[in-house]
C-alpha cells in the first residue's frame, strides 16, 4: 500500500513494550505490534465462540442471542461449556483483547513520543468491564454474578441487578455516574458549539480564534477554562462517568446488601439532629 | 508564604477527602456475602445477604418451645365450660393447654386477666376476649382456607404476637408529619421506614391493604402498547412501588424474588413466589376486614391517629424473613388452630 509523503516521518521503529522488532510493522494503515496480534487473535476467537454459542442456542435473532454466565452453584470454578463455560472462555478472550488494545495504544503513543493519555483513558472503560465480569464476581464468590453477553439480555440483567437493591437511583455512586454522563454531554456540546461558532462567523467577518472563545465565556459566565483546560475537563468528566459507573455496581452486593434508600440513613442518623 | 498556603490547601483537601471516605465507609458493609439465585442464570435475579446482619435476624425470629400435645379424650370443653363458642370440640385438657399457650404468646405479663374477668371466665365483658375469639376464627380460617399463602406451615397467634399484646409491627392510616400551612406534602418524601426509607408515599397500606375490594388492582402497568384507556395515575404507581418496597423489606428479599423486572406484570416470567404474594395481599385484606369487624369495641389505644384500628401488613408476621419464624412448623403442635381436634 502506498504511503503519503509525510507518513514516512511517523513510521519509526521502536517504542514496543513486548516482542522487540518482531511485530514492529504496519499492515496497510494499521500498526501491528505484539499486542495487535493478540488483539486480533482473542477478539476473533471470542467472536467465533459467541457465534458458536448462538448456533447451539435457541435463536439467530440478533437481539435475542444470549451467552449466559454459569449458575451460582459453580462458584469460582469452571462450568460445563454449554452451562456457562462458554461465557467464561469468552470473558477471558474479551479481557485479553481489551487489555491488548490498550497496550497497543501505549506502544503507538511511545513510538510517537506522546503522552499515555489515550491508553489510560481507554483503560478506564476496560476497568469498568473487568469490574462487572471479574472483580465483582470474585468479591461475591461466583462467576454467575457477571452479566450475560447479549443485546437485550444484558439490559435485562442491568434492570434486575438494579432492582436487587429496591431503588437504584438512591445509589450514591450511580448518582455521581449519571451526573458525570450528563455533564460530559453538556461540556462537549458547549465546546463543540463554541468551536463551530468561531469558525463560522457572519458573512465578511474573519474566522475568530482563542481570544474570542475566552471572551465569549468570560462575558457569558464570568470565566473561561481555556483551550487546553476544556480538554482536561472533558477527559475528567468522561472518565469519571465510566469510573463511577463501575463503582456503583461494584458496591451493590459486595459492600451493600439492602435497599439503596436505606444507605442514606447515615444522613438521617447524624448526631447533629437525630 | 506561598508554601504555607500550599500546605494549608494540602491539609484542607486531605481532611475533606478523609471525611468523605469515612462517611462512605461508615455507610457500607463488607464482603463476604451470601447469595441465592432466583431466576435462570444470567438474568440477575438473585438475593445477596450479609451473614452478619442475618445472624441478628435469625436470632430475632426463633419459635418458642411448644408444650407437649394432649389427647382428645375426656369431656369436651364446650360441655364443661360456659360460653365456649369456638373451641368447644376440644377436650378440657387440650382446651386448657391452648389457653395457657395463648397467654404465653400474647399476654405473658398480664396472664389470663388480660382477656378474662377472673371472677367469671365465661363472661364476654372484657373487650379483648371478644377480639381474641374473632382472632381465633381468623387464625383457623387462615390455616384452613389460605394455604396458597401460608402453605401447610400455617400460623399461630405467636406468628404475629411474639409475646406482645399488640404485634410489634402494625399500621393505621398515617396522616403524615406536621407541615407548613398551604404546603401539600402529598403524603410522601419523608424517608419513611414503611417504604424502606424511600421518598415514596409512606402509607400505601390504606389504598391497598385495608378492607378494600379485591377488584381494585395493585398492578398499574397498562396492558396495551399505547396509552389507550388506562386511567392509572402516577400517584397510584407510587403507591404500588411503595407497597412493593414494604413487601421486599418485610420479607428480607428484593424485587427479583417475585419479578423478572424486564416484564414485571408477566406471570409466565415471574418466580413462583409471586403467586404466594398475590394470595397474601388478598389474605391480608381479608384479615384487616376481620379487625374492622371488631373495631367498635376497641379502645383508642388500639387505634391510629385517625381512629381506624391497628391493622396487619407483611411486616406483622414476616419481620424480615421470607418465611415467618424461619418456617418453624409451630402449627403441627396446635392442630386446633387449624380447626382439628385430634391432638
Amino acid at each position: 500500500m502506498p504511503m503519503l509523503s509525510f507518513e514516512r516521518k511517523y513510521r519509526v521503529r521502536g517504542g514496543t513494550l513486548l516482542g522487540g522488532d518482531l511485530f514492529d510493522f504496519w499492515v496497510g494503515p494499521f500498526y501491528v505490534g505484539f499486542f495487535g496480534v493478540t488483539t486480533v487473535f482473542f477478539s476473533v476467537l471470542g467472536t467465533l465462540l459467541i457465534i458458536y454459542g448462538a448456533a447451539i442456542g435457541p435463536t439467530w435473532n440478533l437481539w435475542q442471542i444470549n451467552i449466559e454466565p454459569p449458575d451460582l452453584r459453580y462458584g469460582l470454578g469452571f462450568a460445563p461449556l454449554k452451562e456457562g463455560g462458554l461465557w467464561q472462555i469468552i470473558t477471558i478472550c474479551a479481557t485479553i483483547a481489551f487489555c491488548s488494545w490498550a497496550l497497543r495504544q501505549a506502544e503507538i503513543a511511545r513510538k510517537l513520543g506522546m503522552g499515555l493519555h489515550i491508553p489510560v483513558a481507554f483503560s478506564v472503560a476496560v476497568f469498568a468491564y473487568i469490574t462487572l465480569v471479574i472483580i465483582r464476581p470474585l468479591l461475591l464468590g461466583a462467576w454467575g454474578h457477571g452479566f450475560p453477553y447479549g443485546i437485550l439480555s444484558h439490559l435485562d440483567w442491568v434492570s434486575n441487578v438494579g432492582y436487587q437493591y429496591l431503588h437504584f437511583h438512591y445509589n450514591p455512586a450511580h448518582m455521581l455516574a449519571i451526573t458525570f454522563f450528563f455533564t460530559t454531554t453538556l461540556a462537549l456540546s458547549m465546546h463543540g458549539s463554541l468551536i463551530l461558532a468561531v469558525t463560522n462567523p457572519a458573512e465578511g467577518e474573519p474566522v475568530k480564534t482563542g481570544e474570542h472563545e475566552n471572551t465569549f465565556f468570560r462575558d457569558d459566565i464570568g470565566y473561561s477554562i481555556g483551550a487546553l483546560g476544556i480538554h482536561r475537563l472533558g477527559l475528567f468528566l468522561a472518565l469519571s462517568a465510566g469510573f463511577w459507573s463501575a463503582i456503583c455496581i461494584l458496591i451493590s452486593g459486595p459492600f451493600w446488601t439492602r435497599g439503596w434508600p436505606e444507605w442514606w440513613n447515615w444522613w438521617l442518623q447524624m448526631p447533629i439532629w437525630s | 508564604m506561598k508554601s504555607d498556603k500550599i500546605k494549608f490547601l494540602y491539609c484542607f483537601n486531605s481532611l475533606a477527602f478523609l471525611t468523605l471516605a469515612a462517611i462512605l465507609l461508615v455507610g457500607c458493609e463488607m464482603p463476604p456475602m451470601d447469595t441465592a439465585q432466583q431466576g435462570y442464570r444470567g438474568t440477575g435475579m438473585e438475593t445477596v445477604t450479609n451473614p452478619t446482619i442475618m445472624e441478628k435476624i435469625i436470632a430475632a425470629n426463633q419459635a418458642p418451645p411448644s408444650t407437649p400435645p394432649l389427647p382428645a379424650t375426656g369431656p369436651k370443653a364446650g360441655a364443661v365450660y360456659q360460653n365456649v363458642q369456638v373451641l368447644g370440640d376440644l377436650s378440657v385438657a387440650q382446651f386448657t393447654r391452648l389457653m395457657a399457650s395463648m397467654t404465653q404468646w400474647i399476654s405473658p405479663e398480664q396472664g389470663c386477666g388480660y382477656c378474662h374477668n377472673l371472677q367469671n371466665l365465661a363472661s364476654d365483658e372484657v373487650y379483648t376476649k371478644v377480639v381474641a375469639r374473632s382472632m381465633l376464627l381468623m387464625t383457623i380460617d387462615t390455616n384452613q382456607n389460605w394455604q396458597d399463602h401460608v402453605g401447610d406451615t400455617g400460623v399461630t397467634c405467636y406468628t404475629c404476637h411474639r409475646g406482645k399484646n399488640i404485634p410489634e409491627y402494625v399500621w393505621a392510616t398515617d396522616p403524615g408529619p406536621k407541615h407548613v400551612a398551604r404546603l401539600t406534602p402529598a403524603m410522601q418524601n419523608t424517608a419513611a421506614e414503611s417504604v424502606a426509607y424511600s421518598s415514596l408515599p409512606f402509607d400505601p397500606f390504606t389504598p391497598y391493604l385495608d378492607d378494600v375490594d379485591d377488584s381494585y388492582p395493585i398492578r398499574v402497568i397498562s396492558d396495551t402498547a399505547l396509552p389507550t384507556g388506562s386511567r392509572k395515575s402516577i400517584k397510584e404507581a407510587e403507591w404500588t412501588y411503595g407497597l412493593m418496597m414494604h413487601m421486599s423489606d418485610s420479607l428480607g428479599v428484593n424485587c427479583t424474588y417475585c419479578h423478572n423486572s424486564r416484564a414485571f406484570a408477566e406471570w409466565e416470567q415471574s418466580p413462583y413466589a409471586r403467586q404466594n404474594a398475590w394470595h397474601a395481599i388478598r389474605h391480608v385484606r381479608k384479615m384487616n376486614k376481620t379487625i374492622w369487624d371488631v373495631a367498635d369495641i376497641l379502645p383508642d389505644s388500639r387505634k391510629g391517629p385517625l381512629g381506624d384500628p391497628l391493622k396487619i401488613y407483611c411486616m406483622t408476621c414476616h419481620q424480615g424473613v421470607n418465611k415467618p419464624l424461619l418456617g418453624a412448623r409451630m402449627l403441627e403442635n396446635y392442630p386446633s388452630l387449624a380447626g382439628k381436634t385430634g391432638e
